[in-house]
Order: C-alpha cells, then structure tokens, then sequence
C-alpha cells in the first residue's frame, strides 16, 4: 500500500524539465480529482453543532404539549404560524425543538455505538491477522456468526427482556457491527504481514504489541476512517428504525425514528409530522454516506467494495 | 584462533507439512568469527534462509520446529531461550537484512522515525541526541544530507536509499552478527557493488560477523571469507572462498560453478545441473544428490556421507572423499 503522491520537489522538477504537450497528455490522462465534499462536511457540522447547542437553540420544550395547537402546518403553509416554525405533531409538540433535540439521540447513538464497534472490531482483526493459525480460525468463526446475526431481532430481544434505552440500542448495535471491522481490518493485516517490513521489526527484537501497535494498526487506519464515516449513517438508520418499531430510544424523549412512527397514521392530512424528521435523516445519512466515499477514494481506492 | 561470534551445532529444524514432514535444515553445522563473512549459497529451497531464521528462532510456527541442535552465540546456546530473551537478542546482538527494499520500511512512517526507533531501544537516547544519532546512522550508510532525509518517507526513496536506511537500522546496536539475506538482489547492478562495498565497510567498522545467504557466486567471490554450500537442508561443502573456487570437491558444488558464464569461455553451452532439485518431503535415503550426480555409487543411494576432510579448512560430504 503506497502512498499515492509524489514528492513536491522532484516532482517540480520534473515538471520543469518535461516537455509541454506531454504535460498536457497526462493532466488528461489522470483522472478528475474529486474536491472536497464541502456540502457534506458542512451538513455534518451543522448537525453536530445543533446537536451540542441543543438547549440553547430550541425555540420551545420539546415535551410541552398543547392540545389546542395539534397539527399546525410548518410556517410556510396556510395556517403556519411564526410560533412553530416546523409547525406541531399530534400532541401538539414543537416538531422543529423535537428535531433539535433528536438530533442529539441520533448523532450520539450513530458515532458511540461506531466508536465501540469499531474499536472492538479491529483488535479483533489484528489478534487474529498477526496471530492467525487457530486463535484467527476461532476468532473468525464468531465474527462469522455474529454477521450472520440480525441487528433488529437482538434489539428487538433486549427490548422485551431488559427494556428499551439508549444504551441497550448502542449495545444491540456495536455487539452485531463489530464483525465488520474485524474482517476487513484482518484481511488487510493477513496482507500487511507478509511484508518485509513486519519481518524487519521482528527481527528489530520487536514483540507482540509493538509490532500490532506501530506497524499493524497505523497501516490499517485508512481503512479504519473510511469504514467509521460511512457505518455513521448506517447506524443512524438502525437506530431510527428500532426507534420507529418501537425498541429503541423510549417516548417521551424526542428520536427521529420514533417520530416517524408517531406521525405514520396521519401522513395524508399532516405530512410534516413524519416527513421533516425524516428529511433531517437522509440529511445526515446521505452526508456521512457521500463523505466515507470521498474518504474512500481518496484515501485508498482499492476500497471499493465497503 | 579466536572464539567465534556464532557457532550452530548440528541443527535440525523440521517444517511438518501436509505431504509430510520436511527437514528443511538437516544437521548443519558452521561457525563464523569476528570481522569474518560466510557465504550461504544453494538452489531456492536448500535450507539458506530456513537455516538463518532457526538462528533468531524466527521460524514459521507452529508447523516449524527446531528438533534438535545448538545455536551458539557467543558462547551461550539460543535453542533454549525463552521468546522474551530472544526478543532482547534480536536487533541488539543479531541484527537482518531482508530481500525486498521495496516493503522492508513501514509505509506510514518516515524514515526517521524508523531509524530512531531502534535507536531509542538500544540505547535509550532521547530528544536531540537521538535525532543526533539517527543522523549519524544514516550518515553512515552514505545517505546523501542524512538530516534532512530523516523527514523523508520510503515512498519519497529509491529501492537503494531504502535498503540503505535498513542497513542503518541493522547497526544501530551495533550487532554482533548481520545476516544477510540476498540483499541486493532487487537493486541494479551499481547500487548493488555499492551496496557491498557499504557492507564491508560497516562489517569492519564493528568488527561484525556476517552470514550472506546468496545464489549469487560472483557476490560470494567478492566478499565472502568462506562458504558453505547448501543442498536439501544440508552443507554439502566448506571450505576458504579461494579454495573453492579453485578445486571444488563435491560434485554438487562442482556442478553450480561449471553453470557459471565466465569471460573468455568459448563453450557454446553451459552446463546444466540434471534433473530436478530434489522433493525435500521424499529424499532418498543417503546422499540428496545422488539422483542428479554423474559420479554416483552405490554407496551413495544408501549411506547419507559425512563430511571428509579435502583441503586445508575444506571439507565435503561425499564418498569419493571417504579416505581409502
């Protein structure tokens, strides 16, 4: 795994001593660099700051109910009012506070349950990559499993048994996610091994952990962000599914998922209820999903396949 | 003459395997003294590289195992060591230097941070000196502006620059034995008499010993003090470079140097080695090379030879050297 680049300083010099039309010729040859999801970044940032000044940028509690004020439209329609600017859900809640403060279940269920998942995955992978032989059989046979494993069922099991809370969504979904990050960190570890570099450090009077730490784990960290950014938006659509069926963040606390589900009967006649909730996931989904794939290819093209 | 830096004693390391058990390294014996290199040559599969990572017990385990033997440093058996112990030997008494420069060097770090690493084991140097250190190194593998190269990383060098800052890394104890395993076989052939020149030159620096494993005859000609000749996971000859050059004994070592272009050859045709290198998991009982030997006996199929003294330091496992 090189590096994709070339060292500025030879390359100017390169660049000075090549003749002009074949400098043409591989400017058109190479391919378009993408630029900066601007727009993605931007998205996430938002949310991110809407999500930690929550308190401060709501307009309204987003538990207060009013049963006068059911269903008003967002502010833009006929009947809107300035008072709720995303107008009211069936009992009368600010949807756009609910928005607000939802925001806060989601981006915290998505990046909490990515960061256990992913920091558990990987020293899996890297145990059974640098150790292989039976300890990478076994381990890889439980991953194996728990892939094989759906992420809704075991939720939907905590759920009956232990009660639905945040913390049994984050755990129902890192206790499934981590076999993800297992296989793809091993498989590049199984490839990274046979380098003479590992070989060197071996023979440098490196053991174990020196060896997984500084030269395994470093080499797979690419790999690492992208798969983190793009299992961000997955996350959050597990969440806000479980959320939706009812075995995720409990009621009264404000979830995008839950949201939906609470606005689904009266879709035809008050649309915003479900919608804007829903608008605000594929929002961040559709932002974390664009950013991983930009990190992807430009980090290491030969992700593809995540 | 004084004690040797390594001394392996009949070592034995057997690789279990599907198709059964090979003896990859069959009873090889060798010394090598201070500021003194051997050559390890033979056919890919003879047992050289296996035969070294037995030495730093850098064997593939768990298929792998030495079953038998002593490997001697300094006087002191590595065989029983616990894998602690060997991991302070490793780099510290016993340092390597693999094949390929191209993915010798950690991609993600540059190189100085490479070199300091070692460096900062060893010696326990902090901060300014050990960066001083580090230079130094570098320097001393004739690294053109070595300050400024240690910000450098391996994709920003040559395949000779890398394999350069690997022998920086080597001496950065300094060891007590290099090993070298065919290091110049992926470089030119400038950088590679260059390469050899800076292993020399670093050898006398440090009064090294150095096992330099090749299938290369020109190299072992240049800069090898002996050789041992590899066949099927045993030293089939030994002896002083000169020596060797001049009246191979072994059939097998005979065979390797008839298969070399030399100037002023007016042969049309090489020679050839026949038949195929030998199947290490079903050797024939006696001598390996008995199948592919044009002055095989009877004696040969059945007996494994010993080794017979030829010459003065020079010794050949073969029966036409069994004395009468």
């Amino acid at each position: 795994m090189t590096p994709v680049g070339i060292d500025p300083v030879s390359a100017e010099r390169a660049a000075g001593t090549l003749a002009i039309p074949e400098r043409a010729a591989a400017a058109a040859a190479e391919p378009r660099r993408r630029r900066l999801p601007v727009l993605s970044l931007g998205i996430i940032g938002l949310f991110v700051l809407v999500a930690i000044l929550a308190p401060m940028l709501s307009p309204a509690n987003p538990l207060d109910q009013s049963l006068r004020n059911r269903f008003k439209p967002p502010v833009w329609m006929e009947g809107g009012s300035t008072a709720h600017l995303l107008g009211t859900d069936r009992l009368g809640r600010d949807i756009l506070s609910r928005i607000i403060w939802g925001s806060r279940v989601s981006l915290a269920a998505g990046v909490v349950t990515v960061l256990l998942a992913s920091a558990f995955g990987a020293a899996v992978g890297l145990v059974a990559g640098y150790y292989g032989g039976r300890t990478d059989a076994v381990l890889m046979r439980v991953t194996d499993a728990t892939m094989s494993f759906p992420v809704i069922l075991l939720a939907l099991i905590l759920a009956v048994t232990v009660g639905p809370s945040f913390t049994n969504v984050v755990v129902a979904i890192a206790v499934i996610l981590w076999a993800r990050y297992a296989r793809v960190i091993r498989g590049q570890v199984l490839t990274l091994m046979g380098l003479d570099f590992i070989a060197q450090a071996r023979i440098a009077g490196a053991g174990a952990w020196r060896i997984i730490t500084r030269h395994l784990l470093p080499n797979t960290l690419n790999t690492l962000v992208v798969l983190v950014t793009l299992q961000v938006g997955y996350v959050i659509i597990v969440e806000a599914s479980l959320s939706f069926l009812g075995a995720g963040i409990p009621p009264p606390t404000p979830a995008w998922g839950s949201m939906i589900a609470e606005g689904r009967e009266f879709v035809t006649s008050a649309w915003w209820a479900s919608g804007l909730p829903g608008l605000a996931i594929l929002l961040v989904v559709l932002a974390f999903n664009v950013l991983g794939d930009w990190l992807r290819d430009t980090l290491d093209p030969k992700l593809r396949q995540l | 003459m004084p004690a040797p830096v390594i001394e392996v004693r009949d070592l034995h390391t057997h690789i279990v395997t599907r198709w059964g058990t090979i003896r990859a390294v069959d009873g090889v014996s060798f010394t090598v003294g201070e500021g003194e290199t051997l050559g390890l040559v033979g056919e890919s599969g003879s047992g050289k590289s296996m035969t070294c990572l037995s030495v730093v017990r850098l064997i593939p385990r768990p298929a792998a195992r030495i079953t038998g033997g002593a490997v001697l440093l300094d006087g002191e058996d590595l065989v029983p060591k616990r894998e602690r112990e060997m991991q302070q030997i490793r780099g510290r008494k016993i340092a390597m230097i693999l094949q390929d420069p191209m993915s010798s060097l950690n991609p993600v770090f540059s190189v100085g941070m490479q070199v300091r690493e070692p460096v900062a084991l060893y010696h326990g140097l902090r901060g300014r000196r050990l960066t001083e250190r580090a230079t130094a190194l570098l320097g001393a593998v004739r690294i053109p502006s070595p300050g400024a190269r240690l910000r450098a990383f391996p994709f920003q060098m040559s395949g000779g620059m890398r394999q350069r800052v690997v022998g920086a890394m080597a001496i950065a104890a300094p060891p007590r034995l290099l090993i070298a395993d065919e290091p110049t076989t992926s470089l030119d052939l400038t950088i590679q008499a260059q390469y050899l020149a800076l292993l020399q030159e670093l050898q006398n620096r440090h009064r090294l010993a150095m096992i330099f494993i090749t299938h290369n005859l020109g190299i072992v000609s240049r800069i090898c003090d002996r050789v041992a000749v590899m066949y099927a996971g045993r030293i089939v000859e030994t002896g002083p470079v000169r020596q060797i050059f001049k009246s191979p004994a072994h059939p097998y070592t005979q065979a390797l140097l008839e298969s070399i272009p030399r100037l002023g050859d007016r042969r049309e045709r090489l020679t050839a080695i026949e038949g195929q290198p030998p199947d290490l998991a079903r050797l024939p009982g006696g001598c390996a090379f008995a199948p592919r030997c044009p002055h095989v006996m009877d004696r040969c199929r059945a007996e494994v030879p010993p080794q017979f003294p030829v010459a003065p330091g020079q010794v050949s496992a073969c029966w036409r050297h069994a004395p009468a």
